[in-house]
Protein backbone atom coordinates (compact mmCIF):
# COMPACT_ATOMS: atom_id res chain seq x y z
CA UNK A 1 0.00 0.00 0.00
CA UNK A 2 1.24 3.41 -1.08
CA UNK A 3 -1.18 5.32 1.68
CA UNK A 4 0.05 4.96 5.00
CA UNK A 5 -1.76 5.85 8.10
CA UNK A 6 -0.89 8.94 9.62
CA UNK A 7 0.71 8.10 13.28
CA UNK A 8 -0.97 10.81 15.24
CA UNK A 9 -4.30 12.59 13.58
CA UNK A 10 -6.34 15.31 15.41
CA UNK A 11 -9.12 16.97 13.51
CA UNK A 12 -11.20 20.13 14.77
CA UNK A 13 -10.01 19.86 18.44
CA UNK A 14 -11.77 21.86 20.90
CA UNK A 15 -11.48 21.45 24.77
CA UNK A 16 -12.75 24.39 27.46
CA UNK A 17 -12.66 24.08 31.01
CA UNK A 18 -14.83 25.52 33.51
CA UNK A 19 -12.95 27.76 36.02
CA UNK A 20 -13.64 29.99 39.03
CA UNK A 21 -13.05 32.78 36.99
CA UNK A 22 -15.31 31.49 33.46
CA UNK A 23 -14.75 29.34 30.67
CA UNK A 24 -11.36 28.80 29.76
CA UNK A 25 -10.63 27.43 26.11
CA UNK A 26 -7.76 25.84 26.66
CA UNK A 27 -7.68 24.12 22.84
CA UNK A 28 -10.10 26.03 20.15
CA UNK A 29 -9.60 23.95 17.08
CA UNK A 30 -6.21 22.42 16.50
CA UNK A 31 -5.40 20.09 12.97
CA UNK A 32 -2.18 18.27 13.12
CA UNK A 33 -1.83 14.97 11.22
CA UNK A 34 2.16 13.22 12.37
CA UNK A 35 3.63 10.50 9.50
CA UNK A 36 5.42 7.75 11.39
CA UNK A 37 8.54 8.24 11.70
CA UNK A 38 8.42 11.94 12.50
CA UNK A 39 9.67 13.72 15.44
CA UNK A 40 7.47 16.29 15.92
CA UNK A 41 7.86 18.87 18.96
CA UNK A 42 4.41 20.63 19.76
CA UNK A 43 6.42 23.94 20.86
CA UNK A 44 4.68 27.06 23.04
CA UNK A 45 4.46 29.29 25.95
CA UNK A 46 2.92 27.84 29.26
CA UNK A 47 -0.83 28.10 28.50
CA UNK A 48 -0.96 27.49 24.90
CA UNK A 49 -3.14 24.14 25.25
CA UNK A 50 0.02 22.23 24.62
CA UNK A 51 -0.78 19.68 27.53
CA UNK A 52 -4.86 19.60 26.56
CA UNK A 53 -3.96 18.64 23.11
CA UNK A 54 -1.41 15.98 24.44
CA UNK A 55 -4.03 14.48 27.01
CA UNK A 56 -6.82 14.38 24.27
CA UNK A 57 -4.35 12.71 22.22
CA UNK A 58 -4.13 10.02 24.47
CA UNK A 59 -7.23 9.78 25.23
CA UNK A 60 -6.88 11.14 29.02
CA UNK A 61 -9.25 14.22 28.46
CA UNK A 62 -12.85 13.86 26.30
CA UNK A 63 -12.88 16.82 23.66
CA UNK A 64 -15.65 18.97 23.19
CA UNK A 65 -15.44 18.63 19.55
CA UNK A 66 -13.00 16.90 17.41
CA UNK A 67 -11.57 13.54 16.91
CA UNK A 68 -8.28 12.03 17.84
CA UNK A 69 -7.12 9.33 15.94
CA UNK A 70 -3.21 7.10 16.45
CA UNK A 71 -2.37 4.55 13.91
CA UNK A 72 -5.97 5.41 12.43
CA UNK A 73 -7.32 3.54 16.20
CA UNK A 74 -8.79 5.39 19.12
CA UNK A 75 -6.81 6.27 21.61
CA UNK A 76 -7.86 3.94 23.59
CA UNK A 77 -7.21 1.08 21.63
CA UNK A 78 -4.02 1.98 20.16
CA UNK A 79 -2.93 2.28 24.21
CA UNK A 80 -4.60 -1.29 24.43
CA UNK A 81 -2.46 -2.55 21.56
CA UNK A 82 0.88 -1.29 23.46
CA UNK A 83 1.58 0.88 20.56
CA UNK A 84 1.65 4.01 22.81
CA UNK A 85 4.46 5.37 25.26
CA UNK A 86 4.15 8.34 27.41
CA UNK A 87 6.22 10.39 29.68
CA UNK A 88 3.40 12.60 31.02
CA UNK A 89 4.48 16.16 32.73
CA UNK A 90 3.32 15.62 36.42
CA UNK A 91 4.00 12.08 38.08
CA UNK A 92 6.38 10.08 40.67
CA UNK A 93 6.88 6.98 40.95
CA UNK A 94 5.46 3.96 42.81
CA UNK A 95 6.92 3.29 45.90
CA UNK A 96 8.48 0.57 47.28
CA UNK A 97 10.31 -0.82 44.59
CA UNK A 98 13.82 -0.60 43.22
CA UNK A 99 14.31 0.90 40.26
CA UNK A 100 14.73 -2.21 38.54
CA UNK A 101 11.40 -3.44 39.71
CA UNK A 102 9.54 -0.87 38.41
CA UNK A 103 11.02 -0.75 34.82
CA UNK A 104 10.47 -5.01 34.84
CA UNK A 105 6.57 -4.26 35.80
CA UNK A 106 5.86 -1.53 33.67
CA UNK A 107 7.68 -3.94 30.44
CA UNK A 108 5.58 -6.51 31.21
CA UNK A 109 2.57 -4.89 30.72
CA UNK A 110 3.16 -4.37 27.03
CA UNK A 111 3.32 -7.33 24.37
CA UNK A 112 6.90 -6.37 22.88
CA UNK A 113 9.17 -4.58 25.50
CA UNK A 114 12.65 -3.78 25.43
CA UNK A 115 15.18 -5.72 27.46
CA UNK A 116 15.55 -3.71 31.13
CA UNK A 117 18.83 -3.98 31.46
CA UNK A 118 19.34 -2.70 27.79
CA UNK A 119 16.85 0.27 28.69
CA UNK A 120 18.66 1.00 31.97
CA UNK A 121 22.31 1.56 30.40
CA UNK A 122 20.72 3.37 27.18
CA UNK A 123 18.99 5.93 30.21
CA UNK A 124 22.30 5.79 32.08
CA UNK A 125 21.16 4.52 35.32
CA UNK A 126 22.55 0.91 35.66
CA UNK A 127 23.94 2.54 39.18
CA UNK A 128 20.40 3.45 40.28
CA UNK A 129 18.72 0.06 39.47
CA UNK A 130 18.92 -1.33 43.32
CA UNK A 131 18.09 1.77 44.53
CA UNK A 132 14.06 2.18 45.88
CA UNK A 133 12.29 4.71 43.90
CA UNK A 134 11.48 6.95 46.89
CA UNK A 135 15.10 8.07 47.67
CA UNK A 136 15.64 9.17 44.48
CA UNK A 137 16.71 13.04 43.35
CA UNK A 138 14.40 14.77 41.05
CA UNK A 139 16.73 14.65 38.19
CA UNK A 140 16.73 10.84 38.58
CA UNK A 141 13.07 10.46 38.91
CA UNK A 142 12.58 11.93 35.76
CA UNK A 143 15.66 9.55 33.97
CA UNK A 144 13.70 6.94 35.78
CA UNK A 145 10.60 8.02 34.04
CA UNK A 146 12.01 8.04 30.67
CA UNK A 147 13.08 4.34 31.45
CA UNK A 148 9.36 3.76 31.69
CA UNK A 149 8.48 5.11 28.97
CA UNK A 150 11.35 3.42 26.35
CA UNK A 151 10.92 0.46 27.94
CA UNK A 152 7.38 -0.38 26.56
CA UNK A 153 9.30 -0.60 23.00
CA UNK A 154 6.45 2.22 21.44
CA UNK A 155 5.60 3.11 17.77
CA UNK A 156 4.38 6.36 19.12
CA UNK A 157 6.27 8.07 22.15
CA UNK A 158 5.33 10.71 23.80
CA UNK A 159 6.93 13.33 26.00
CA UNK A 160 5.15 16.04 27.89
CA UNK A 161 8.25 18.93 29.08
CA UNK A 162 10.36 16.09 29.23
CA UNK A 163 13.61 17.93 30.29
CA UNK A 164 11.73 20.66 33.01
CA UNK A 165 13.77 19.07 35.47
CA UNK A 166 16.94 18.14 33.76
CA UNK A 167 20.91 19.63 34.29
CA UNK A 168 22.23 20.62 31.29
CA UNK A 169 24.57 17.24 30.71
CA UNK A 170 21.01 15.51 31.68
CA UNK A 171 19.39 17.02 28.45
CA UNK A 172 22.15 16.48 26.02
CA UNK A 173 22.53 12.98 26.78
CA UNK A 174 17.86 12.43 26.84
CA UNK A 175 17.92 14.17 23.58
CA UNK A 176 20.77 11.45 21.79
CA UNK A 177 18.49 8.76 23.39
CA UNK A 178 15.36 10.22 22.00
CA UNK A 179 16.95 10.48 18.29
CA UNK A 180 18.14 7.31 18.63
CA UNK A 181 14.82 5.62 19.64
CA UNK A 182 13.39 7.79 16.16
CA UNK A 183 15.92 6.57 14.25
CA UNK A 184 14.29 2.98 14.76
CA UNK A 185 11.51 4.47 12.68
CA UNK A 186 9.66 5.51 15.50
CA UNK A 187 6.93 8.47 15.78
CA UNK A 188 8.08 10.93 18.36
CA UNK A 189 6.11 13.87 19.91
CA UNK A 190 7.73 16.14 22.54
CA UNK A 191 5.72 19.42 23.80
CA UNK A 192 8.55 21.99 24.46
CA UNK A 193 8.45 25.90 25.03
CA UNK A 194 11.84 26.15 24.24
CA UNK A 195 12.64 26.66 20.37
CA UNK A 196 16.12 25.62 20.78
CA UNK A 197 14.93 22.09 22.08
CA UNK A 198 12.70 21.88 19.18
CA UNK A 199 15.25 23.28 16.33
CA UNK A 200 17.82 20.56 17.20
CA UNK A 201 15.51 17.73 18.10
CA UNK A 202 12.80 17.46 15.65
CA UNK A 203 11.91 17.71 12.02
CA UNK A 204 8.84 19.66 12.36
CA UNK A 205 7.36 22.04 14.78
CA UNK A 206 3.75 22.39 15.63
CA UNK A 207 3.68 26.05 17.17
CA UNK A 208 0.93 25.85 19.20
CA UNK A 209 -0.47 29.49 21.44
CA UNK A 210 -3.67 30.51 23.12
CA UNK A 211 -5.01 27.10 21.85
CA UNK A 212 -4.51 27.49 18.50
CA UNK A 213 -2.04 26.38 15.98
CA UNK A 214 -0.03 29.37 14.63
CA UNK A 215 2.36 27.66 12.12
CA UNK A 216 3.15 24.47 11.43
CA UNK A 217 6.10 23.46 9.44
CA UNK A 218 9.97 23.34 9.51
CA UNK A 219 11.78 25.16 12.53
CA UNK A 220 13.16 26.74 10.27
CA UNK A 221 9.63 28.76 9.55
CA UNK A 222 8.92 29.47 13.04
CA UNK A 223 12.53 31.05 13.32
CA UNK A 224 11.61 33.38 10.34
CA UNK A 225 8.41 33.90 11.95
CA UNK A 226 9.47 35.26 15.21
CA UNK A 227 13.01 35.98 14.89
CA UNK A 228 16.17 34.39 16.87
CA UNK A 229 17.55 37.64 17.86
CA UNK A 230 17.13 41.12 19.05
CA UNK A 231 19.14 44.03 18.15
CA UNK A 232 18.79 47.08 20.57
CA UNK A 233 20.20 49.87 20.13
CA UNK A 234 19.95 54.30 20.80
CA UNK A 235 18.69 55.95 17.80
CA UNK A 236 17.05 59.30 18.65
CA UNK A 237 14.21 60.13 15.54
CA UNK A 238 14.31 56.80 13.87
CA UNK A 239 11.48 55.62 11.56
CA UNK A 240 10.32 51.73 12.51
CA UNK A 241 8.89 51.64 9.25
CA UNK A 242 12.65 52.22 7.39
CA UNK A 243 14.25 50.06 10.07
CA UNK A 244 11.94 46.95 9.39
CA UNK A 245 12.65 47.15 5.61
CA UNK A 246 16.44 46.40 6.88
CA UNK A 247 18.06 42.76 5.92
CA UNK A 248 17.31 40.20 8.13
CA UNK A 249 15.09 42.29 10.48
CA UNK A 250 11.30 41.23 10.81
CA UNK A 251 9.82 43.75 12.85
CA UNK A 252 11.06 47.22 14.30
CA UNK A 253 9.90 49.34 17.52
CA UNK A 254 11.17 52.43 18.89
CA UNK A 255 10.66 53.32 22.64
CA UNK A 256 12.13 56.83 23.09
CA UNK A 257 15.61 56.94 21.62
CA UNK A 258 15.73 53.25 21.78
CA UNK A 259 14.95 51.49 18.89
CA UNK A 260 14.19 47.02 19.26
CA UNK A 261 14.84 45.14 16.19
CA UNK A 262 13.77 41.24 15.81
CA UNK A 263 15.97 39.53 13.75
CA UNK A 264 16.18 35.96 11.71
CA UNK A 265 19.60 37.29 11.01
CA UNK A 266 21.51 39.46 13.25
CA UNK A 267 24.63 39.41 11.36
CA UNK A 268 23.19 41.22 8.21
CA UNK A 269 21.06 43.25 10.23
CA UNK A 270 24.00 44.98 12.55
CA UNK A 271 25.65 45.65 8.75
CA UNK A 272 22.94 47.35 7.23
CA UNK A 273 21.98 49.52 10.49
CA UNK A 274 25.37 50.41 11.40
CA UNK A 275 26.03 50.97 7.47
CA UNK A 276 22.58 53.52 6.87
CA UNK A 277 22.83 54.78 10.59
CA UNK A 278 26.05 55.27 11.22
CA UNK A 279 25.25 57.21 14.76
CA UNK A 280 23.20 54.22 16.21
CA UNK A 281 25.18 53.53 19.41
CA UNK A 282 24.82 51.22 22.94
CA UNK A 283 24.46 48.15 20.75
CA UNK A 284 23.08 44.96 21.81
CA UNK A 285 22.09 41.74 20.55
CA UNK A 286 20.75 39.01 22.44
CA UNK A 287 18.45 35.94 21.71
CA UNK A 288 14.86 36.74 21.70
CA UNK A 289 12.52 36.19 24.34
CA UNK A 290 10.38 33.49 22.32
CA UNK A 291 7.25 33.56 24.86
CA UNK A 292 6.92 37.68 24.13
CA UNK A 293 7.01 36.49 20.50
CA UNK A 294 4.61 33.94 20.64
CA UNK A 295 1.82 35.94 22.25
CA UNK A 296 2.79 38.58 19.63
CA UNK A 297 1.83 36.36 17.25
CA UNK A 298 -1.57 34.80 18.81
CA UNK A 299 -2.49 38.59 19.48
CA UNK A 300 -2.51 39.38 16.12
CA UNK A 301 -4.35 36.18 15.28
CA UNK A 302 -7.52 36.99 18.00
CA UNK A 303 -7.23 40.64 16.86
CA UNK A 304 -8.11 39.31 13.33
CA UNK A 305 -11.04 37.32 14.83
CA UNK A 306 -12.61 40.23 16.65
CA UNK A 307 -12.21 42.49 13.99
CA UNK A 308 -14.02 39.92 11.65
CA UNK B 1 -4.50 -7.80 29.76
CA UNK B 2 -3.60 -9.11 33.12
CA UNK B 3 -0.22 -9.31 34.08
CA UNK B 4 1.31 -12.00 36.75
CA UNK B 5 4.56 -9.63 37.36
CA UNK B 6 2.34 -6.74 37.86
CA UNK B 7 0.52 -9.04 40.92
CA UNK B 8 3.74 -10.08 42.00
CA UNK B 9 5.02 -6.62 42.81
CA UNK B 10 1.95 -5.35 43.70
CA UNK B 11 2.04 -7.72 46.31
CA UNK B 12 5.81 -7.35 47.50
CA UNK B 13 5.55 -3.66 47.39
CA UNK B 14 2.84 -4.28 50.56
CA UNK B 15 4.80 -6.59 52.30
CA UNK B 16 7.83 -4.11 52.17
CA UNK B 17 5.05 -1.79 53.78
CA UNK B 18 5.86 -1.45 57.50
CA UNK B 19 2.62 -0.19 57.95
CA UNK B 20 1.12 -3.23 56.97
CA UNK B 21 2.89 -5.84 58.81
CA UNK B 22 2.43 -3.87 62.30
CA UNK B 23 -1.64 -3.29 60.91
CA UNK B 24 -2.10 -6.35 59.59
CA UNK B 25 -0.07 -8.95 61.47
CA UNK B 26 1.63 -7.58 64.46
CA UNK B 27 -0.80 -5.81 66.36
CA UNK B 28 -3.23 -8.84 65.85
CA UNK B 29 -0.56 -11.34 67.20
CA UNK B 30 0.49 -9.35 69.84
CA UNK B 31 -3.06 -8.75 70.95
CA UNK B 32 -3.95 -12.11 70.67
CA UNK B 33 -1.31 -13.49 73.34
CA UNK B 34 -1.99 -10.42 75.46
CA UNK B 35 -5.22 -10.93 75.65
CA UNK B 36 -5.98 -15.28 75.12
CA UNK B 37 -3.05 -15.58 76.95
CA UNK B 38 -4.68 -15.03 80.46
CA UNK B 39 -7.82 -16.82 79.60
CA UNK B 40 -6.48 -19.62 77.67
CA UNK B 41 -8.09 -22.01 79.86
CA UNK B 42 -11.41 -20.42 79.59
CA UNK B 43 -14.65 -22.51 78.05
CA UNK B 44 -17.34 -20.47 76.70
CA UNK B 45 -15.98 -16.97 76.90
CA UNK B 46 -18.84 -14.68 78.11
CA UNK B 47 -21.28 -17.19 77.62
CA UNK B 48 -20.80 -17.12 74.00
CA UNK B 49 -20.24 -21.25 74.36
CA UNK B 50 -16.90 -20.79 72.36
CA UNK B 51 -13.26 -21.24 74.63
CA UNK B 52 -11.62 -18.09 74.44
CA UNK B 53 -8.32 -19.08 72.53
CA UNK B 54 -10.39 -19.88 69.67
CA UNK B 55 -12.87 -17.11 69.71
CA UNK B 56 -9.75 -14.49 70.37
CA UNK B 57 -8.21 -16.31 67.51
CA UNK B 58 -10.67 -15.47 65.27
CA UNK B 59 -11.44 -12.17 66.43
CA UNK B 60 -8.08 -11.06 65.94
CA UNK B 61 -8.14 -12.89 62.43
CA UNK B 62 -10.85 -10.64 61.68
CA UNK B 63 -9.41 -7.22 63.12
CA UNK B 64 -6.17 -7.83 61.28
CA UNK B 65 -7.85 -8.92 57.90
CA UNK B 66 -10.37 -6.26 57.99
CA UNK B 67 -7.42 -3.81 57.83
CA UNK B 68 -5.45 -5.78 54.84
CA UNK B 69 -8.40 -6.19 52.80
CA UNK B 70 -9.94 -2.27 53.31
CA UNK B 71 -6.55 -1.03 53.13
CA UNK B 72 -5.15 -2.99 49.94
CA UNK B 73 -8.24 -1.27 47.98
CA UNK B 74 -7.24 2.07 49.78
CA UNK B 75 -3.90 1.93 48.02
CA UNK B 76 -5.29 3.03 44.98
CA UNK B 77 -5.92 6.79 46.93
CA UNK B 78 -1.59 6.22 47.00
CA UNK B 79 -1.05 5.52 43.14
CA UNK B 80 -4.09 8.23 42.40
CA UNK B 81 -2.38 10.95 44.52
CA UNK B 82 0.70 10.63 42.73
CA UNK B 83 -0.45 10.69 38.88
CA UNK B 84 0.45 6.30 38.79
CA UNK B 85 -2.88 5.62 37.85
CA UNK B 86 -3.09 8.41 35.25
CA UNK B 87 0.21 6.66 33.48
CA UNK B 88 -1.12 3.95 33.97
CA UNK B 89 -4.05 4.12 31.79
CA UNK B 90 -1.00 4.93 29.32
CA UNK B 91 -0.68 1.31 29.43
CA UNK B 92 -2.84 -1.47 27.88
CA UNK B 93 -3.39 -2.37 31.38
CA UNK B 94 -6.75 -2.03 31.92
CA UNK B 95 -8.55 -0.18 35.09
CA UNK B 96 -10.68 -3.30 35.34
CA UNK B 97 -7.23 -5.39 35.59
CA UNK B 98 -5.98 -3.13 38.07
CA UNK B 99 -8.62 -3.08 40.14
CA UNK B 100 -8.98 -6.84 40.08
CA UNK B 101 -4.93 -7.25 41.15
CA UNK B 102 -5.79 -4.71 44.26
CA UNK B 103 -8.40 -6.80 45.44
CA UNK B 104 -6.70 -9.96 44.96
CA UNK B 105 -3.24 -8.82 46.66
CA UNK B 106 -5.17 -7.27 49.31
CA UNK B 107 -6.83 -11.12 49.54
CA UNK B 108 -3.65 -12.77 49.33
CA UNK B 109 -2.43 -10.35 52.05
CA UNK B 110 -5.55 -11.64 54.38
CA UNK B 111 -4.15 -15.24 53.98
CA UNK B 112 -0.98 -14.04 55.55
CA UNK B 113 -2.84 -12.62 58.31
CA UNK B 114 -5.18 -16.17 58.72
CA UNK B 115 -1.92 -18.31 58.86
CA UNK B 116 -0.37 -16.57 61.52
CA UNK B 117 -3.16 -16.01 63.72
CA UNK B 118 -3.55 -19.97 63.31
CA UNK B 119 -0.18 -20.80 64.10
CA UNK B 120 -0.44 -18.75 67.09
CA UNK B 121 -4.02 -20.05 68.24
CA UNK B 122 -2.31 -23.66 68.05
CA UNK B 123 0.45 -22.24 70.33
CA UNK B 124 -2.45 -21.88 72.78
CA UNK B 125 -4.03 -25.11 71.92
CA UNK B 126 -6.42 -24.32 69.10
CA UNK B 127 -7.07 -27.49 67.46
CA UNK B 128 -9.34 -28.13 64.18
CA UNK B 129 -9.64 -29.95 62.01
CA UNK B 130 -8.65 -29.44 58.33
CA UNK B 131 -12.60 -29.23 56.97
CA UNK B 132 -13.37 -26.92 59.65
CA UNK B 133 -10.86 -24.55 58.77
CA UNK B 134 -11.28 -24.83 55.40
CA UNK B 135 -15.18 -24.08 56.35
CA UNK B 136 -13.95 -21.25 58.54
CA UNK B 137 -11.30 -19.86 56.05
CA UNK B 138 -13.81 -19.72 53.68
CA UNK B 139 -16.76 -17.86 55.43
CA UNK B 140 -13.88 -15.23 56.67
CA UNK B 141 -13.17 -14.78 52.66
CA UNK B 142 -16.56 -14.17 52.09
CA UNK B 143 -17.21 -11.94 55.33
CA UNK B 144 -14.10 -9.69 54.18
CA UNK B 145 -16.18 -8.59 50.71
CA UNK B 146 -17.84 -5.91 52.16
CA UNK B 147 -14.61 -4.92 53.52
CA UNK B 148 -13.34 -4.72 49.99
CA UNK B 149 -15.36 -2.93 48.54
CA UNK B 150 -15.05 -0.53 51.20
CA UNK B 151 -11.33 -0.43 50.59
CA UNK B 152 -12.32 0.46 47.16
CA UNK B 153 -14.62 3.24 47.94
CA UNK B 154 -11.95 5.05 50.26
CA UNK B 155 -9.51 4.22 47.48
CA UNK B 156 -11.32 6.44 44.82
CA UNK B 157 -12.71 8.96 47.38
CA UNK B 158 -9.48 10.06 49.89
CA UNK B 159 -6.42 11.32 49.67
CA UNK B 160 -3.22 9.77 50.74
CA UNK B 161 -3.07 12.19 53.89
CA UNK B 162 -6.21 10.81 55.12
CA UNK B 163 -6.33 7.76 54.77
CA UNK B 164 -4.59 6.23 57.67
CA UNK B 165 -6.59 7.43 60.14
CA UNK B 166 -9.58 6.60 57.65
CA UNK B 167 -8.61 3.19 57.32
CA UNK B 168 -7.34 2.54 61.10
CA UNK B 169 -10.63 4.57 62.75
CA UNK B 170 -12.78 2.09 60.56
CA UNK B 171 -11.50 -0.95 61.28
CA UNK B 172 -11.23 -0.47 65.34
CA UNK B 173 -14.95 0.74 65.10
CA UNK B 174 -16.16 -2.24 63.11
CA UNK B 175 -13.76 -4.40 65.46
CA UNK B 176 -15.12 -3.26 68.12
CA UNK B 177 -18.79 -3.35 67.42
CA UNK B 178 -18.49 -6.31 65.51
CA UNK B 179 -17.40 -7.97 68.75
CA UNK B 180 -13.69 -8.93 67.97
CA UNK B 181 -12.59 -8.10 71.58
CA UNK B 182 -15.17 -9.46 73.64
CA UNK B 183 -18.68 -11.60 73.15
CA UNK B 184 -21.21 -9.17 72.22
CA UNK B 185 -24.25 -11.44 73.50
CA UNK B 186 -27.46 -9.17 74.17
CA UNK B 187 -28.49 -5.54 74.84
CA UNK B 188 -28.58 -2.89 72.17
CA UNK B 189 -25.10 -3.23 71.24
CA UNK B 190 -25.94 -6.62 70.26
CA UNK B 191 -28.59 -5.55 67.90
CA UNK B 192 -26.24 -3.02 66.24
CA UNK B 193 -23.77 -5.34 66.06
CA UNK B 194 -25.68 -8.03 64.43
CA UNK B 195 -26.38 -5.40 61.44
CA UNK B 196 -23.04 -4.88 61.15
CA UNK B 197 -20.27 -6.95 58.51
CA UNK B 198 -17.91 -7.19 61.07
CA UNK B 199 -19.81 -9.17 63.56
CA UNK B 200 -20.45 -11.92 61.28
CA UNK B 201 -16.46 -11.94 60.05
CA UNK B 202 -15.93 -12.30 63.49
CA UNK B 203 -18.93 -15.14 64.03
CA UNK B 204 -17.24 -17.54 61.99
CA UNK B 205 -15.65 -18.82 65.31
CA UNK B 206 -18.84 -20.24 66.11
CA UNK B 207 -18.60 -22.21 62.82
CA UNK B 208 -15.09 -22.96 64.07
CA UNK B 209 -16.27 -24.40 67.14
CA UNK B 210 -18.15 -26.64 66.08
CA UNK B 211 -21.58 -24.87 65.45
CA UNK B 212 -23.58 -24.01 62.58
CA UNK B 213 -22.64 -21.71 59.94
CA UNK B 214 -24.20 -17.94 59.77
CA UNK B 215 -27.68 -17.33 60.28
CA UNK B 216 -30.13 -16.65 57.45
CA UNK B 217 -29.37 -13.02 59.27
CA UNK B 218 -25.55 -13.45 58.67
CA UNK B 219 -25.63 -14.02 55.27
CA UNK B 220 -28.38 -11.72 54.74
CA UNK B 221 -26.19 -8.41 56.31
CA UNK B 222 -23.08 -9.88 54.56
CA UNK B 223 -25.16 -9.83 51.39
CA UNK B 224 -26.56 -6.08 52.05
CA UNK B 225 -23.53 -4.56 52.72
CA UNK B 226 -21.65 -6.20 50.15
CA UNK B 227 -24.01 -5.11 47.49
CA UNK B 228 -24.45 -1.16 49.12
CA UNK B 229 -20.58 -0.90 49.36
CA UNK B 230 -20.04 -1.90 46.31
CA UNK B 231 -22.24 -0.14 44.41
CA UNK B 232 -20.62 2.67 45.65
CA UNK B 233 -17.13 1.68 44.78
CA UNK B 234 -18.33 0.85 41.19
CA UNK B 235 -19.67 4.32 41.30
CA UNK B 236 -16.62 5.95 43.04
CA UNK B 237 -14.57 3.93 40.49
CA UNK B 238 -15.92 4.94 37.41
CA UNK B 239 -15.85 8.35 38.32
CA UNK B 240 -12.44 8.28 38.39
CA UNK B 241 -11.82 6.40 35.63
CA UNK B 242 -14.20 7.45 32.80
CA UNK B 243 -13.32 10.95 32.59
CA UNK B 244 -11.72 10.88 29.64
Amino acid sequence: MLITTSAVELQGIQKTFRSPAGPVRAVRGVDVAIRPGEVVALLGPNGAGKSTTIDVMLGLTKPDAGTATLFGLSPADAIAQGKVGGMLQVGSLLRDLSVRELVTVFASLYPAPLPVDDVLQLVGIERLAGRRTQKLSGGETQRVRFALALVTNPDLLVLDEPTAAMDVEGRHEFWETVRAFAQRGKTVLFATHYLEEADLNADRAVLMARGRVVVDGPTTEIKARVGTRIIRATLPAADPDTLATLPGVTSADTRGEGIVLRCTDSDAAIRALLERFPRARDIEISGAGFEEAFLELTRAEDDDEEAA
Amino acid sequence: MTSTTYMRFELIRVLRNRRFFILSIGFPLVLFFLIAGPNRHVHSLGGSGIDAPLYFMIGLTAFGTMNSVISGGARIALDRTVGWTRQLRLTPLSPLSYLATKVLVAYLTALITIVVLAIAGSTLGVHLSAGTWLGTIGLLLIGLLPFAAMGILYGHLLGSDSLGPAVGGTTALLAFLGGTWFPITNGTLSDIAQALPSYWLTQASRFASGGPAWSALGWGVTAAWTVLLGTAAAWAYRRDTQRA
